[in-house]
């Protein structure tokens, strides 16, 4: 713990961490790629057909590791933000920025998914009484206000600052929305069984967590993407600047 | 074959996940890369003129 | 504490006068209650079952409409600066703005209320429960609400994105709340009532300290 304290504040100089995660960025991609390529022919080709869900559950393995990615992101967002705020660490804004529109992107991908396992299952394409999926719509609305405050807000100091106690707030809030989807639930019927609900069989288990780690790590290597992506332009813009001096 | 592409029958919904997960990965990578290297050819050019600027200065 | 009181009484005042919001808020209130059986139709049976869920919804909303000037007419006018030079800590003035905002803005809902559930045909049993569920409830709206307002100040317009980031935030108030309607309604017992009260009272305790937060950020040169 300590040493990855270390770590992260040997990262807070720009010039270093583009250092480090050029280092990073291949062995990240790579692995990812296979992970990706493994567990899907895994997934597809040798996982048999469920005995309730039929040919059905071959959704988990998009479903589940798009609807983690989700919230594992903002769990990110939140840490970062609590970053900057907290011990103002000069990465942290960009990290939390970076990687907001991808995990905005994997809880859509999340509901599409969700949906599309859904249709078969309960007979519509939504279905307000599963509470995880309706909480991962409001998680979407939640990146989507994010987003669109770090856009808003025009200096990007400010924004940042403003971004990060809103991201502290919602983290806040998530699981309290969580539980109340799933109180409201129980009012209206029953404990639904929804479509990540029960466990998961072993044979479906092993490719799922390779699928995830796959998921983790490409996410991991886009976000050192977009990370450096921003750092190059704060670098820019610092360089526009000296340049009309 | 036609067997596992019909899905037991659900290939529409099952396809449909897997290429709308394709479709999204495969624009974030895009995406991604080419912001990536477009920000970091602008940094490069910038030094390059900044570094002849003061060349000629 | 006469700081505090002199920023709530000012406050109220201002948001009496045109363009504060007050009355809008209660006039919106109103209308959206008016419109919904057009949308939905008349039909009796239906109007009461859905009256609940629709003027928590409208609550919602109308409180959103003044929120985006709670700190932002301070702002364009040197207000804040001096506020937060004075004796008084931000997070109380934080606290008199809410306070401000909801006796003027949520207040007049709650007192509304029972008129409105009339015209949607509200059950009998669900009467104490609106009232008494907007009454714990509001507070939540206008606190939760000066977060959205104070990190909202510098953006132009910032009304619409201040309800966008504020509205799924405050989807346990809405759901606890209607909730609390419907229970009653179908003549069953649930816990929505203290479950709301809990939110409402975490979310005035904490969110001076978000709102201040995000007021020192915009004022800091």
């Amino acid at each position: 713990m300590a040493l990855t304290l270390a770590r992260i504040t040997v990262l807070a100089n720009p010039k270093r961490f583009l250092d480090y995660s050029s280092a990073l960025l291949p062995w990240t991609g790579g692995v990812a790629f296979l992970l990706l390529a493994v567990g899907f022919y895994w997934a597809l080709f040798g996982t048999p057909p469920d005995y309730q869900q039929g040919q059905t559950v071959k959704m988990l393995f998009v479903h589940v590791p798009a609807a983690w990615m989700g919230i594992f992101v903002y769990a990110l967002i939140a840490g970062a933000s609590l970053g900057s705020l907290v011990f103002r660490h000069p990465l942290a804004d960009v990290a939390a920025k970076s990687a907001a529109p991808l995990g905005a992107a994997f809880t859509a991908l999340a509901l599409f998914t969700g949906s599309m396992w859904g249709r078969p299952m309960w007979g519509t394409f939504w279905q307000w009484g599963d509470a995880r999926l309706v909480s991962e719509l409001i998680l979407l609305f939640i990146y989507l206000g994010y987003i669109a405050l770090w856009n808003a807000v025009d200096d990007p100091n400010r924004a940042a600052k403003a971004a990060a106690i809103l991201a502290l707030v919602g983290a806040a809030d998530i699981p309290i929305i969580h539980f109340s989807v799933e109180w409201w639930n129980t009012l209206h019927q029953g404990p639904i069984i929804t479509s990540t609900g029960s466990s998961v069989h072993p044979s479906f288990l092993w490719p799922l967590l390779t699928i995830v780690l796959g998921y983790t790590l490409l996410f991991v290597w886009l976000w050192l993407l977009r990370m450096r992506t921003e750092v190059f332009d704060r670098r820019a813009r610092t360089l526009m600047l000296a340049k009309g001096a | 074959m036609a067997e596992f592409f019909a899905m037991g029958g659900y290939a529409a919904y099952v396809w449909a996940a897997y290429i709308a997960t394709i479709l999204t990965l495969t624009a974030a990578i895009v995406i991604s890369l080419r912001a990536h290297a477009k920000a970091r050819e602008n940094v490069r050019r910038l030094e390059l003129e900044i570094g002849e600027g003061d060349k000629q200065a | 504490m006469s700081a505090f009181r002199a920023l709530l009484f000012r406050d109220m005042k201002l948001a009496f006068r045109t363009g504060g919001g007050a009355t809008l808020a209660a006039f919106f209130f109103a209308l959206i209650a008016t419109l919904v059986p057009f949308g939905v139709g008349a039909e009796q049976l239906l109007l009461g079952r859905i009256a609940g869920g629709v003027l928590w919804v409208s609550a919602a909303l109308a409180s959103l409409l003044s929120l985006d000037r709670l700190f932002q007419a301070d702002y364009e006018d040197g207000s804040l600066d001096v506020l937060a030079l004075s004796p008084l800590s931000l997070e109380l003035a934080a606290t008199a703005k809410i306070l401000a905002h909801w006796l003027t803005t949520g207040l007049p809902l709650v007192l509304l209320s029972p008129v409105l559930g009339l015209m949607l045909n509200l059950p009998v049993p669900g009467y104490a429960p609106l009232f008494i569920s907007l009454l714990i409830g509001t507070p939540a709206l206008s606190a939760v609400g000066a977060i959205g307002a104070a990190l909202t100040i510098s953006i132009r317009r910032g009304g619409l994105i201040l309800a966008l980031i504020v509205l799924p935030l405050l989807t346990p108030t809405l759901i606890f709340g209607a909730g609390a309607v419907m229970a009653a309604i179908d003549n069953a017992e649930n816990a929505a009532l203290y479950l709301l009260a809990a939110f409402s009272v975490a979310a005035v305790a904490l969110s001076p300290f978000a709102a201040a937060a995000s007021v020192r950020l915009n004022i800091a040169g």
